[in-house]
This record gives C-alpha cells, structure tokens and sequence, in this order.
C-alpha cells in the first residue's frame, strides 16, 4: 500500500484500502498501550498541534496521548486559550501557529469545512478532529477498529444507528465507512433529527427503536445534544429518553453477540441506560482504548516518512 | 461625431431583426439602421463589426453598487465599469446600502453620484419597507420623484404579507414594479441547498420550499390587488412551476433567473469554495434543469446578474461566515450564450430576456436598436473563448466561482448614448 | 546485473546448524534463553534456529518477531515505511535474548532492535546471531554468531533469499 495522502479530513475521501491499511497500521500500535514502557521513538523530534474551537476532552486527550507515545511534542490550544476570543480569524491563527513549524495540526471546529480550508493553505498536516455536522474520520476508523476487532469482519454487519443523525458528524463518517464496506446499515431517531435525502446513501430509515434493533449486530449510540431539546427538534428530552433511549430489553431482541458503541460523552438515563452502557454488550471502553491506537497509525501515515 | 457599425450580425429581438446590417449613431441616438450604409461624413468613426454581433446593451434588472456605505466592496464607477465590460448598459441597483435606499436623498446621491461617476445608466430601486426591516412602507413617492424605478427590499422577503400588500397597492400611483426576493426566514438559515450535496458535506441547508412558499405567497397577495410583481432570482423547480400556473390566469406576474442557477448545481458547493455561497443557494440538478426549461417556455421572461460583490475578507473564511454573493457582470454573457449553445434559446431569444424584456419591466424606451432609440449599443463575440480571471475583473468583487474556466463568447465593445465605453475590438 | 552466490541452499543449512550449537555451547546451562526474530528475514532464520534447537535439546526456547520501524532512525527520510507487527508473547525480563538477523551492516537495525527490547523490559543480556556480516560498521556492534564474515563493496548489495518468503535458499552478492 503506497499511502500518500499529506491530510486526513473526511472517510468520503478515502478507499478501502486506505482504511483497512490504517487499520492494520493500527493493530501494530496497538499492542504500545499494553506495555509498561508505553513510548516508541517513532515521531521524535516531530510537533504535533490540537487545535480545538469546541470543548473536547476525550479526542483531544486521546490525540496528544497517540502523540507523546510516539515522541511527538505536542501542543494544544484551546477555544478559550487561543486568540479567537480576541477576533483572529481561523486563517491568521493557522498561519501563525504554521510559521512555529508543526508537522500536524488536529483541527476541531464547529463548522463544517474548517479543516479543508486549513489544508489548502498550510504545508503542515491536517487532521480533522471533527468539523461541525460533517465529518469525525478518526471516530468512524476507531469504531471501525473496534467492529472489526469485536465481530471479526466489518463487512455484511447490520448496524443500527440511533440519535440524532441530522446533527452528528460521528453519523456521517460512521456511515460514508460502514456502506463502503457494504454493511447494512440502519438510521433511527425522531424524524426532525434524520436529515433529508439521507437514503441516497444507501441507508434506511426506521423510526421506531423497537424495530430497528431487532437482530443488529452493532447498536452504536449518539450523544443527544441537550440544548437541541425543547422547541427545536425534540419535545423534551425526557420524551426522547422513553422514545429512544437503549434499554436492556433492545439489547435482548438484537443479535445475540451484538456490540453497543457510543463515542461518548454518555448521558446515562438519556440516550443510554446504566445497564446497558455498563453491561457485558458494551465496547464503549474498548473504542477509548482503540481510539489511541487509530490516531497513532493516522500521525504516523501522515508525518512519520518523508513529505 | 458620427459613428458606424458596420458588417455586423445585429439581433434586436424587440423589432424582430437578426441579419447583417450597419448602424450609424449621430450622437446619442441611433441614426439610421440598414443593409448598407456607404455614404458617410469623413469624420465618421467606423467600427468593424464583421463577424461579430452587434446588439442593443444588455439592461441588467438586479445588481448590487454597494454604494453608499460598501464602496469597499464595490463603488458606482468600478461596478458599472464592470457592468459596460460585460456588456450592460443599464443597471438597476438595489437598494440594501448603508444607508438603505429608503428615502429621497439616498436616491438623489446615487443619482448623482450615477451622473458624475457611472460609466453606463444606473437607475436605483427603492426599498419596500423603511431600512428593509418590514416594519413600515418607506417614502415610495419621494424616491419616484428622485428617479427609482422600481420597489424591492432585496435580499430578504417583506415579512408581513399585510405590508407586501400595501406596498403593491401603493406602488400602483407610480407604476412602480415591485420585486420580489423570496425566502421564509423560519425555513432558511442555512448557507446551501437542503439537498444531498449539504448532506454529504454538513452545512445547513436552506430548502426549496423557503423560496417557493414565499412565491406562491406573494402571487396570492398580487393577485388579490390585481398589481404587478415579478420575482427575482428564481432557482428552484417549485418556483418555475408556481409562476408558470400563476401566469396562466394572472398575466401581471414577470420573474428572473441568475446565470449561476442555470450553470451550476449544489455539488460546486462540496469543495468548500465560498465562492459557491449564494442566496438563493445554488440548487439541484432537477432544480437547474427546471430553470432551463422555464427559460425556454418564456416562464422566465429575464436573465438578471444579481451581480453581489464583496471584499476578499468577507469569503476568506469559514464557509457558514462567508457573505453571500457572486460577482456577476463580467461572466453573465458568456454563461447566458450556454444556453443558445444547448439550444435552450436561439440568440435572439436570449438576448430577448437581457434586452426588451427588462426594458419592458421597468418601462424604459431601452433595449432596442431603432431609429431615435439611444444608442446603447454593445458588440460581441459568441464564440470566443477566453479563461475566467478574477484579478482582471473591473469589479472590486472578485468573487466568482468560475475563475479559472474558460468560457465562450465575449462582450468586445459597449457603447451608451452613443459614447464608446468599451472597446476591445 | 551480476550475482554471485555466496552461500547456496546447503551452506545455510549447514550454517543455520553451526550457529545453533554456538548459542548453546555458549548459553550452556541457560535457563531462561529466548530468539528474537528481526522482520523480515530474520524472524524466519530464528524460526530455523528454533527447529534445529529443538532437533539438538529436545527444548522449545520462546521465540518472538520484533518489527524494529518505529525505532528507525532514518525513518523520516523512508517514503511511508510500513509498521508490521512485533509479536513476543514471552516475559523478556532477566531472559537471554538471541537477537536474530539476516545481514548485519552499519549496526542500526541492531541498534533500533536493541533500544525496542529494553522498552519490553530489561533482559539479563542481548546477543546477535547474524547469517552474514558484511561490516562497513557505522556503530559499535559486534555479532556474537555470525554465519559468514564477507567484507562487500560499497557498491555491492547482499540479498539474502529464504525459500519462506522468496521461493528458494541463497545468499548472493549483487552489483547495485
């Protein structure tokens, strides 16, 4: 496999290939984790800078951790640290932080594109740690890791997707990934929060949960957004709690080794109740701790060999 | 000074003439039109137009001068100079400036600042509503007597369909168009078109129905005043479809389209280009091929510019803060001749729908190439082919989706009242 | 190009089975003895001293693959090197590593191998058995096995050729 993409910004622009090669790049990164001495020599010298407009702990730690195992230094600037609070445009600030010579940058911003804007104009690395209601490329490889490592293969799985997929970029990647695999792959939520023309991509649409995660092999949760509750999309989120929150009694009518995911934060008794989240189904932990083997295969794809 | 066209195709849809004639002009006005002139004064500047045609100057019912208050991104002389290039010899100008265009002295000073500075006509449109905010009807008789040609609040829809209704009853005493920009607020908000292109790329969508139930709106209210509207640019299947059964019964009812939402779809919009972002937004396939046939069947009786400059600043940002806006004089002929290539229109059709028939809207003795008509006059070149660069605009407003492409067909000489303007000949 | 063999499909056996009596003899009443493959070759020639080991003993010594990437030294100048996986199921703390190679040359690989054992753990010592040494040191490595010592041109290249993965046994000197 001759990798040669210089930034990582969406699943749709990636093959098979592609994927299965950072997959398997993965496996071998994986094992790091499990040791004592967690470090390689890998990326010494290298600098790898988070850039987050939005609050985030687990992408940006899990980035920075993938980071320093490979003897990256890393940086990160946050929303509420970085000049954007005084009016510098995103385009000033990646310059300015390009000019300090980083070899990546992970970008995570509230509006879609954000980070194709920043590859357009920066030699350094970029890597979109999620852009608005578009992509999470890193989140769809990890849980494709995941998958492949819990159910042996990631192809011809029936996978539910529950939440509100209008909204979520973790939707949207999990979806361009799991149909170029050619999986089954199922949407459910209120019908304010499925966008329009979505079974162009190849998915269905189920409304009620009951159905939609009858004999699936992978349940994968969204985090509701609380603030989206109200007049806006959903009554209340109490309502969408008793209409869409997974319960034991879902897990029971799925596959019978299925597997739960979510991409966290949870909120427990909301979207996902205690059991099930803590229950024997539940990966949830394990797409954490794949999170950072993915993410270090994907900086070393990037800036690990010669431009 | 005397000047002759001579050994041109000339189109003039309003008089129905598509042959080889030569055409002297006397000053402002257009002296005589025949098959061949050959007697002329020794002094008589004579313009080769030979394989070339020769049409009356383009009128151009919706553009932005951003003058005043925006002269960063555009000034009346840099937009009309734009405009003359293109080959547009008249422009209406909306009127969301800073100050709006809401009373007398804003259009008294475009007025003048027109006179002293325009390089083609500038005639202002008023707005609807004091400051555009649909609170109440501006001074629509005080800007008449300025020199507005017509009413619209541009750039959002009157919101109150009791307001719209006296706007256009009102508007009656002057025989004052009313123009209508179509958008549910409560639907829109978005930056592109609700479609499988803002799925794939997760901006906000704005849909079809936001324009769509604004048109049919406004028809009901236009109707039940028996008062003229026309709707500017439309870019949606929906729309076409509403106007056309509106105008089955109601003939009051006019409307346009831009080039953009007959040249591109909302899959330029994946790239992330600000310069794609528009309002309306570029649409759907479905949507663009609709346009085209509304403009074949004359359900669509203009082709307008809405000619939107901005500053470099304002696109160089994220998508979902970019202005909305295309840059739209210095393309819109050749991306308008598309449409005579894909045998949607013959020239004379197309030139119809940029010539007599905006002149028709806004009741301006224009458009035509008569005797004693002025000589607004443009000469240009359906087939030439040149590339798209947005740094050799005239316009201050270099925001153009279409850098970089290379187009057909080129304005090569504009001529208003009689004065050369442009020449690349 | 020009080649000449240097070793054939016998002489590696035959040096395959010198060398496995030399790591016992030498780790003789050795308990806690271990081979560490280096990928690619490597891992295939300990698998040989490993059968042969257990042909003379009677014993099966742990063995594991080490895939030394992430501790190259060059790897920024490498278009895109890939990670393979290091495979050691054993415990290498106070073990005996045989490090096994095809080719030792400059001694970074060596160097690399070494720096990503001490990171499994602290092993009691590290020995390298190599099938060719050709020299042309770069750092202060020595084999303490080598098949063959066979000093080589700058611009010569060794290819050692195993029939696991390249279909026959040899070992050839070619012009570069």
């Amino acid at each position: 496999m001759n990798w040669k993409r210089k930034d990582l910004l969406g699943i749709r622009d990636l093959s098979k290939e592609e994927m299965l090669f950072i997959l398997d790049t993965a496996e071998s990164f994986k094992d790091i984790s499990k040791r004592e001495i967690k470090k390689v020599p890998t990326l010494r010298g290298k600098t790898v800078i988070t850039l987050f407009y939005e609050p985030s702990t687990r992408t940006r730690t899990s980035f920075e951790i993938a980071a320093k195992r490979l003897s990256a230094d890393t940086i990160n600037i946050s929303s509420s640290t970085s000049s954007s609070t005084k009016g510098e445009s995103l385009k000033d600030t990646a310059r300015n932080l390009e000019s300090m010579r980083p070899d990546a940058i992970v970008i995570r911003h509230g509006m879609p594109g954000a980070p194709h804007m920043l590859a357009g104009i920066l030699d350094s690395s970029i890597i979109n740690g999620g852009d608005g209601a578009h992509e999470h490329p890193t989140q769809a490889l990890l849980d494709l890791f995941t998958m492949r490592d819990k159910k042996g293969r990631i192809d011809g799985l029936k996978v539910v997707i529950v939440g509100d997929i209008a909204h979520s970029r973790v939707a949207r990647s999990n979806i361009f990934s799991l149909k170029s695999f050619g999986n089954d792959v199922i949407c459910c939520g209120p019908p304010t929060m499925i966008p329009p023309h979505i079974e162009t991509l190849g998915v269905k649409v189920e409304y009620d949960l009951k159905r939609a995660v009858r004999k699936a092999d992978v349940i994968m949760m969204l985090r509701i957004q609380k603030e989206r509750g109200g007049t806006t999309y959903i009554p209340s989120t109490k309502e969408y709690s008793t209409l869409y929150g997974l319960g034991r009694e879902h897990v029971e009518s799925a596959a019978d080794d299925v597997i739960i995911m979510h991409p966290g934060p949870m909120n427990r008794g909301i979207e996902i109740s205690d059991e099930v989240a803590d229950g024997p189904s539940s990966v949830i932990l394990d797409q954490v701790e794949n999170g950072v083997a993915v993410r270090m295969a994907v900086l070393y794809l990037l800036i690990g060999g010669e431009a | 000074m005397k000047t002759l066209i001579r050994g041109g195709r000339l189109v003039d849809p309003k008089n129905s003439i598509d042959g080889r004639y030569d055409v002297l002009v006397d000053g402002p006005v257009v002296k005589e039109v025949s098959k061949s002139i050959r007697k002329v004064d020794d002094d008589t500047r004579i313009i080769d137009a030979s394989k070339r045609i020769v049409a009356p100057g383009l009128i151009d019912v919706h553009c932005h001068l951003r003058e005043p208050g925006f002269e960063y991104k555009e000034t009346i002389r840099t937009g009309t100079t734009a405009a003359t290039r293109g080959g547009f010899t008249t422009v209406v100008c909306m009127a969301n400036t800073n100050p709006v265009n809401d009373s007398r002295s804003v259009t008294e000073f475009i007025v003048d600042k027109a006179r002293a500075e325009g390089v083609c006509k500038v005639l202002p449109c008023g707005a609807v509503t004091r400051g555009l905010r649909s609170e109440e009807l501006s001074e629509i008789g005080e800007m008449f007597e300025a020199g507005i040609v017509a009413i619209s609040d541009d750039g959002r829809s009157v919101r109150a369909a009791g307001l719209l209704r006296k706007a256009l009853e009102y508007a009656k005493i002057f025989k004052l168009p009313v123009i209508s920009h179509c958008e549910d607020e409560t639907l829109s908000g978005g930056c592109v078109h609700e479609g499988r292109a803002s799925l794939l790329s997760g901006l906000d969508g704005i849909p079809a129905i936001a324009e769509e139930l604004i048109a049919g709106r406004d028809i009901a209210v236009a109707r039940y005043v028996d008062a003229p509207l026309h709707l500017t640019h439309i870019s949606t299947a929906g729309s076409v479809e509403i106007i056309e059964r509106a105008k089955r019964t109601f003939r009051k009812i006019t409307c346009d389209t831009c080039p953009h939402y007959f040249t591109l779809t909302d899959e330029a919009t994946l790239t992330y280009d600000t310069n794609t972002k528009v309002n309306p937004p570029l649409r759907s396939q479905d949507d663009v091929n609709a346009i085209k046939e509304g403009l074949r069947k004359g359900t669509i009786d203009i082709i307008a510019t809405d000619h939107a400059p901005h500053e470099f600043t304002s696109k160089d940002v994220e998508f979902d803060l970019a202005t909305f806006g295309i840059s739209g004089f210095e393309t819109a002929l050749a991306l308008s001749l598309g449409l005579v290539r894909e045998d949607i229109l013959d020239l004379k059709g197309l030139l119809m729908k940029m010539t007599a028939n905006p002149a028709k809207l806004l009741g301006l003795e224009a458009g035509v190439i008569s005797e004693g008509a002025p000589a607004d006059i443009i000469v240009f070149d359906p087939d030439m082919e040149w590339t798209v660069d947005r740094k050799s605009f005239a316009s201050k407003g270099k925001n153009t989706p279409f850098h970089g492409m290379t187009l057909r067909g080129r304005n090569l000489f504009t001529m208003v009242d009689g004065k050369i303007v442009y020449n690349e000949l | 190009m020009k080649k000449r063999v240097i070793l054939d499909k016998k002489a590696i056996g035959r040096t395959v089975t010198r060398i496995t009596h030399e790591i016992l003899e030498k780790n003789a009443g050795c308990t806690e003895l271990c081979l560490i493959g280096i990928r690619t070759r490597g891992v295939y020639l300990s698998q040989r001293v490993h059968a042969k080991v257990t042909d003379v003993e009677g014993i099966t010594l742990p063995i594991g693959a080490l895939d030394i990437t992430m501790y190259r030294d060059d790897i920024s100048k490498l278009r895109w090197p890939e990670v393979k996986k290091t495979e050691i199921s054993f415990d290498v703390n106070n073990m005996t590593v045989v490090l096994v190679d095809d080719v030792l040359h400059t001694g970074r690989t060596t160097r690399a191998a070494i720096d990503a054992i001490m990171d499994l753990g602290r092993p009691k010592r590290i020995q390298l058995a190599v099938l060719v040494d050709r020299g042309e040191r770069e750092l202060p490595i020595h084999p303490d096995y080598a098949g063959i010592v066979c000093p080589v041109n700058e611009n010569e290249e060794v290819l050692v050729r195993m029939s696991e993965i390249d279909g026959k046994d040899e070992v050839v000197i070619v012009k570069a």
